[in-house]
């Protein structure tokens, strides 16, 4: 690959002007060498790659520095990752902010990141060759050293100095794909030895002199407001500092997170909102919206006119689902004389920067963003309201002191901004001969773009393409196609969550075209073959899966087997499940997972993230539920809102597909066809179809 | 004053003796490697050992450990040689966004303190408390199976 570079250095004037480093002395590492924004090298050879993209488990802070370690042929050792500070220069390729979400990150930086490592490669070539007097193509780079042709060496820290003076190449090239050594080949994650060491610094970790510990009691109605107040109690518990009414709550502010809990719990509120809010009357009002047509999302041939020999209609069902990361949400945030300092784990720092100084009045840049290790985001921490930075501001703007907001778990799982809940009816038509000649999808929800500034991108003609994606996009050769949707609108805010619509719309067309094969009197395998024969990379992971698992070999008889297939974020993943029900309780023993995503940077990371999208999935499927109740949210915690724990894991295999096409997502592909594979073999192993998630034993009785 | 020993370090804080230990260890300490996931015992960042034992740090009051042995992740290993919990964790990858894996390092070193050589029905049982939302369960137990093949080797 050849890119013009005639403007190599987008942002390096502003890259000097940038404070760098998340940790106190990260941006004093004293490094001449300053190819681009995202490259340093120092004069002890230390490559500082700064990385604009967050590191949440997705392996990021990995898979872009092999990117650029591919082209720059840095010794992998020498690699120190800082995250990048908010700066335009770090936006995301593609979008106009900084963001970490849609299984983007690798695709969208392969391009900027292979040619910042060739850049910097080039320069430091040319450095040496002037050096030693000789033509630079007779020379190369390998693992931190520039060598001649007649084996003459400087390393990467010897050259830094005088690869600063070198002018920017006009051109360079990248490797192709036969020549690389690093990318497609396994790899340790750098921060693992953070991480395993407790080292790792989280958001929830920081702390600075003088800061304060708050923790937020906000109206248990969306939308609520406050009535009354009786904070005397709370006032008087040890350590207590200050009780503040705040534009989103009562801040309980104190000198450590314990005192600040306890407190919160004497605190007498009354609260005011709409209790009539309840699960059972959106189902109902969900369930009444289905029966009719909604907005047309697309629309082949007639569907409803066609004649058909046999009809198949269900009703599917989804819940609101929490995000849960395993790090309750908070934020640090710091003032200063004209500025702020903001200490947060965030998947959109832009977004986190303009809520801060807008909150402090400050202008936007003088709203520092130091991201640090997220403890997950799973699209949690890309709120489009920025609400958890904003009520950190908040506050320290109300203190006047340094102040870190942290929300328990039980703040977390009633906090809002869920995955909407969904209901689905589904009409299928085959001919007399068993052809599927006609489907029909009506999708009830919310829409988790209307009211955010991407709404005017990506809702068209009252149709939010996330929320019918996976829907609108069915992947098989059916003629007469309807896919159609009810936006409904209630308080509850809602979020993407890990895969977005397709964490709905995987299990429901998966499901629901499960049920046809059946009534077709077709193997589900089979039949998706028949269906996918234009859709080469679908019927790839297919059969890949298919055959890894063994479908059609026997299993034992408590065992059944079932197949699911979704294309999403540029990927195609197929998986099969094997399970078994006992007494109502569905115990999945094997997952096998295909995926192709293109030509890829770390297929350990990819196997990683396909095992932890199956245990998101499994989660939703087999537990997962956030219901409402008089207006409240009913479950609270890991004991009412149970996630899969370790006696509950398959054995998941992996397989990815070699390829030379271009690179997909892999943070979120897992996901989508984890619960239809299992509710697949369920009916499989039972005849009971599940169309109503989390599984639920009453359900298999 | 309450007095702790907690990493082979000793310390007297000064603090209500309900306060979970968690809270003590990460703001009075600032041992931040422990972590906070849910405050009620269901999930297990938290895990410490109490003389060895692995313990639920935010549901153990911090009065009921004075004069007993704390040690956290960051106590875990001697300073210049990591765990071999820790070291199998690395070979294994397995860490993704990492929050829980502190409690789950130290809930497995505490398994192998007494148990060499766990099946995986054991490592079900002894790892149930600690949940990870990123899904590395197969990881893990797969790492501390190599821990323990470490370990024998050592010995």
């Amino acid at each position: 690959m050849i890119f013009a570079t005639l403007d190599p250095f987008p942002g390096r004037g502003l890259f000097l002007g940038v404070s760098m480093g998340t940790e106190p002395g990260g941006g004093g590492n004293p490094a001449p060498f300053r190819p681009s924004a995202w490259i340093r090298i120092a004069t002890d050879g230390t490559v500082t790659l700064t990385i604009p993209k967050s590191e949440m488990g997705q392996g990021v802070y990995t898979a872009l520095p092999m990117l650029i370690a591919e082209e720059l042929e840095c010794d992998w050792e020498s690699i120190v990752v800082e995250p990048a500070p908010a700066d335009p220069t770090y936006n995301h390729a593609r979008w106009q902010m900084m963001n970490t979400g849609g299984s983007s990150s690798t695709w969208s930086e392969w391009d900027r990141l292979s040619r910042a490592g060739a850049v910097a490669r080039e320069m430091l070539i040319e450095a040496a060759a002037g050096m030693w007097k000789v033509d630079p193509k007779t020379c190369r780079a390998e693992n931190g050293k520039v060598i001649s042709s007649d084996n003459r060496v400087l390393t990467f820290g010897e050259l830094a100095e005088r690869a600063a003076k070198v002018d920017i190449p006009r051109t360079v090239q990248t490797k192709a794909f036969s020549e690389r050594k690093v990318l497609g080949k396994p790899r340790l994650c750098l921060d693992n030895p953070a991480k395993v060491t407790g080292a790792a610094k989280y958001g929830i970790d920081y702390n600075e002199p003088g800061m304060v510990t708050c923790v937020i009691a906000r109206s248990p109605y969306f939308g609520g407001k406050l009535k009354r107040l009786d904070a005397d109690k709370a006032k008087a518990v040890p350590g207590v500092k200050d009780i503040l009414v705040v534009p989103s709550g009562i801040a309980v502010i104190a000198q450590g997170y314990a005192k600040a809990e306890k407190a919160r719990k004497f605190l007498k509120i009354e609260w005011e909102g709409d209790t009539s809010l309840s699960t059972d009357i959106l189902r109902e009002e969900y369930r009444q919206l289905a029966q009719t047509p909604g907005a047309i999302a697309r629309l082949e041939g007639n569907p409803e006119k066609i004649p058909v020999a046999k009809k198949i209609t269900a009703e599917y069902e989804v819940p609101y689902l929490a995000h849960s990361p395993m790090e309750p949400l908070n934020a640090a945030v710091s003032q200063k004389e004209g500025s702020c300092d903001v200490w947060v784990g965030t998947q959109s720092q832009t977004r986190e920067q303009l809520a801060v100084s807008r909150v402090l009045g400050l202008p936007q840049d003088k709203a520092r963003i130091h991201t640090l290790f997220l403890g997950g985001g799973f699209g949690r921490r890309a709120n489009p309201a920025s609400d958890y930075v904003t009520m950190a501001a908040e506050v320290a703007k109300a203190v006047h002191r340094p102040t870190k907001v942290i929300w328990s778990r039980e703040d977390d799982t009633k906090g809002g901004y869920y995955r909407p809940m969904w209901y689905d009816r589904l009409t299928a038509g085959l001919d007399a001969d068993n052809n599927l000649i006609s489907w029909q999808h009506t999708l009830v929800g919310q829409s988790i773009i209307a009211g955010t500034p991407m709404a005017a991108v990506l809702i068209q003609d009252g149709i939010d393409e996330t929320s019918v994606e996976g829907a609108k996009e069915l992947p098989y050769a059916v003629p007469n196609i309807r896919v159609d949707l009810h936006t409904t609108k209630n308080t509850v805010p809602v979020q993407w969550w890990r895969s977005v619509g397709h964490s709905h719309t995987g299990f429901v067309v998966e499901s629901f075209f499960d049920e046809v094969a059946f009534a077709a009197g077709k193997d589900p395998l089979a039949f998706r073959q028949e269906l996918l024969r234009d859709m080469p990379r679908h019927l790839g992971v297919v059969n890949l899966a298919a055959e890894k698992a063994g479908w059609g070999t026997p299993l034992p008889p408590d065992r059944g087997r079932g197949l699911a297939v979704v294309e999403s974020f540029g990927s195609f993943v197929a998986q099969v499940a094997e399970v078994s029900v006992e007494k109502g309780n569905v115990h999945v023993h094997r997952v096998v997972c295909a995926i192709d995503c293109g030509q890829y940077v770390n297929p350990d990371t990819i196997a990683a993230q396909m095992e932890g999208g199956i245990v998101m999935g499994l989660s939703a499927a087999l537990h997962g539920e956030i219901t409402l109740k008089d207006g409240r949210v009913e479950q609270s915690n890991f004991n009412n809102y149970p996630l899969l724990r370790m006696s509950e894991m398959p054995e998941v295999e992996v397989h990815v597909v070699q390829t030379t096409k271009s690179p997909g997502g892999v943070g979120e592909p897992g996901v989508p066809p984890v619960a239809a594979a299992v509710c697949n073999a369920i009916f499989a192993l039972t005849g009971k179809r599940i169309r109503r998630l989390p599984v639920r034993p009453e359900m298999l009785a | 004053m309450i007095p702790l020993n907690v990493n082979k370090k000793k310390y007297d804080v000064d603090v209500e003796p309900d306060t979970p230990l968690l809270w003590v260890i990460r703001d009075e300490l600032h041992l931040t490697g422990t972590k906070y996931g849910c405050g009620i015992g269901q999930c297990g960042a938290c895990t410490v050992h109490i003389d060895g034992e692995p313990v639920k740090s935010c549901i153990r009051p911090v009065s009921a450990v004075a004069g007993k042995q704390v040690t956290t992740i960051e106590g875990l290993s001697d300073g210049k040689t990591l765990h071999p919990v820790q070291e199998a964790w690395i070979a294994e990858n397995v860490p993704q966004c990492g929050y829980c894996q502190p409690g789950q390092i130290m809930a497995a070193a505490g398994l192998l303190r007494t148990n060499k050589k766990p099946t995986d029905a054991d490592i079900d049982k002894a790892m149930n408390g600690n949940l990870c939302r990123c899904g590395t369960y197969q990881r893990i137990k797969k790492a501390i199976h190599t821990a323990s093949a470490m370990m024998e080797g050592n010995r």
